[in-house]
């Protein structure tokens, strides 16, 4: 026969593991409830927003019918360019980190900086640019916000490229070293390229997060209302025309927000899918 | 022989020279390949620190002008050139509060769900989910909690919770005023759902370095899922949690969009309630910077980023110290 103090103390722990169980659970579904909230209105407020004539006409003065096109291709421009510079800095930073520098200092305080501004705030570097080059030239400009989205693409690659690098058996390189080849020649066409599929997603995930940042286009490539594909001049972008038509009270350009952030949301999560589905085909 | 290029002598015919120039010819080769990464890995280190010294000098004329008493001064008057930076870095540090006390608890529950309780099958659909909203861009949040979020906040939301936290001593301060929708609370919530996916992601990935076999023990000895959590895993990750937690409190800090939509952006001081609008140091470089009015407003805008940055950088490095020793200690302990 069980003491009653026992079946007390195994109902009292019962009791708080339901509790437990109970309230995890409805942590994730608060969680995903946002999430489907968020989504379920970018899906139905932008679908309505979707035309034609958003990807062939430009921004509109208020009260008028307009498109996206000077925006989208604004955005294009800057976030191709900025990932072209971004994206070689990245890789060979990250193959240092990961090939020359495994130890020793000067890696240590790099990897330390690198891994702080992966996430420090991205207004900072907007601020930076505008300090270094906006006031420079004297004018705002598309130049500056690539080079401001490329500063955030750096850190994200040097991260995942040093990751994917060491996740290469050392067997392989000393392999290619039993071999006669060269360092280089062994981390150019052994390691790198057994670790490509990583990098690629490194690349991936660095361009989705530069597809959607505003805060450093504010003070660098500003906006433009008109078409402009000259880098010296300001520059409309998808994310900070949102936001400039989104806080506004005008109804057409609030549809327009929700049109260009139905974009920016399917062109992101299509983008964290790609690079899922490229590292989870191919692992080293 | 001696000026061939080199496409002739890598070809597929034996080298012709002695061993010894070839390896010296491999070891320049390698020489200069590791100089050259090395020196893309020095240039980033030099851009990401060029930063905080560009906006040292961007600030001088504000730091000289206003010294340390930027810091506690509350105005903020762009006409009389008078600048304090109080009220950013209030509005701050409280809307980032209000997002850690809602995000701290929901994603440790989420963590746990994925970790321990979640069927196998479930784990990895939930667990991108997590992932894929982590990666939404912040505008999104911020537009979709100013034209969805709010007008329902302060409809069916808001005056409930002054009805039932106003009249508590200390904290019914907190939920006073009229309720505007737009606020320090409602851009806390905002941030909160923002970060949360970050948290819980972090937090998964720590649990995860507790070895099963000390999970194992536990149960086996008869705790209940509970107890392993609270007994074997959380002491474990200990170090890791409060680092993801830091990591989260970095993201919510220097956020910009979501706050900006939200916060009201009213430079002075309206009252303790988190009903009333107020700024933060991100908001105010968003909406003031490119319409500032003249070098003074400038340089204190700067200034404002400085403090942000400092902030951010010594939140950020602490978590990244935790979470470098929990890697350190899972590393020899198993």
């Amino acid at each position: 026969m069980k003491s009653t103090k026992f079946s007390w103390l195994a109902w009292r722990r019962r009791l708080l593991n339901y509790t437990a169980t109970g309230l995890s659970l409805l942590a994730m579904a608060f969680g995903l409830f946002w999430l489907l909230w968020i989504l379920w209105t970018t899906l139905s407020l932008g679908v309505s927003g979707l035309s034609f004539s958003l990807f062939t006409q430009m921004t509109p003065p208020p009260g008028s019918e307009g498109g996206l096109a000077n925006a989208i291709v604004g955005s294009l421009i800057m976030v191709g360019l900025a990932t072209l510079i971004g994206t070689p800095i990245g890789i060979f930073s990250g193959i240092y980190l990961a090939e020359f520098a495994q130890r020793g200092w000067l890696g240590e305080v790099i990897r330390f900086m690198n891994d702080v501004l992966l996430s420090a705030p991205s207004i900072i570097i907007g601020l930076f640019i505008y300090a270094v080059y906006v006031t420079y030239r004297g004018h705002f400009s598309g130049a500056a916000g690539v080079l401001a989205l490329a500063l955030i693409v750096i850190p994200v690659v040097v991260r995942t490229t040093e990751n994917m690098l060491r996740l290469v058996p050392s067997s392989l390189r000393e392999a290619a070293f039993a071999l006669g080849a060269p360092r280089w020649h062994m981390i150019m066409y052994v390691t790198l390229r057994a670790s490509l599929a990583g990098v690629m997603t490194g690349i991936l995930l660095a361009v989705a997060r530069i597809a959607g940042e505003t805060a450093p286009l504010l003070f660098t490539a500003l906006s433009n209302q008109y078409w402009s594909t000259n880098l010296d001049k300001p520059m409309a972008s998808l994310p900070v025309v949102i936001f400039k038509f989104a806080m506004s009270p005008f109804e057409d350009w609030n549809r327009l927000a929700w049109a260009g952030v139905f974009l920016i949301v399917v062109t992101v999560l299509a983008l964290n899918i790609a690079a899922r589905a490229f590292f989870g085909r191919k692992t080293v | 022989m001696q000026k061939m290029p080199s496409s002739i002598t890598s070809s597929s015919l034996p080298p012709p020279s002695p061993p010894t120039r070839g390896r010296r010819r491999l070891a320049w080769g390698d020489m200069l390949f590791h100089r050259l990464t090395q020196g893309f890995a020095v240039l980033t280190l030099l851009l990401l620190s060029g930063i905080i010294v560009s906006l040292i000098w961007g600030a001088w004329p504000a730091i000289r002008e206003f010294g340390v008493s930027f810091l506690w001064k509350a105005e903020w008057n762009p006409p009389m050139n008078r600048f304090g930076a109080l009220i950013p870095v209030y509005g701050t540090l409280v809307t980032s509060a209000v997002a850690l006390v809602i995000a701290v608890p929901v994603s440790f529950g989420i963590a746990f769900f994925l970790t321990e309780l979640a069927p196998g099958w479930m784990r990895k659909p939930l667990g991108i989910a997590v992932e894929l909203l982590a990666g939404i861009p912040s505008i999104v949040y911020g537009m979709w909690g100013l034209l969805v979020f709010v007008p329902i906040f302060s409809e069916y939301i808001q005056p409930p919770l002054a009805k039932a936290l106003g009249p508590l001593p200390i904290i019914g301060a907190l939920f006073s005023g009229p309720p505007l929708g737009i606020g320090i609370l409602a851009a806390g919530i905002v941030l909160a759902i923002m970060i949360i996916p970050f948290i819980a992601s972090v937090m998964r990935d720590v649990f995860e370095i507790t070895p099963a076999i000390l999970k194992e023990s536990s149960y086996a000895l008869g705790s209940t899922r509970q107890e392993v959590i609270w007994n074997v895993v959380l002491p474990y990750t200990r170090v890791g949690v409060v680092g993801g937690i830091m990591l989260g409190l970095g993201r919510a800090l220097g956020e910009t969009m979501a706050v900006t939509f939200l916060i009201g952006n009213i430079n002075s001081f309206q009252g303790f309630s988190l009903f009333l609008p107020g700024n933060s140091i991100a908001s105010a470089l968003a909406n003031e910077f490119t319409e500032a009015s003249g070098e003074l407003h400038t340089s204190a805008l700067i200034e404002l980023g400085l403090i942000l940055f400092l902030i951010t950088f010594v939140v950020l490095s602490l978590s990244k110290l935790l979470l470098m020793r929990l890697a350190k200690s899972g590393g020899t302990q198993t």
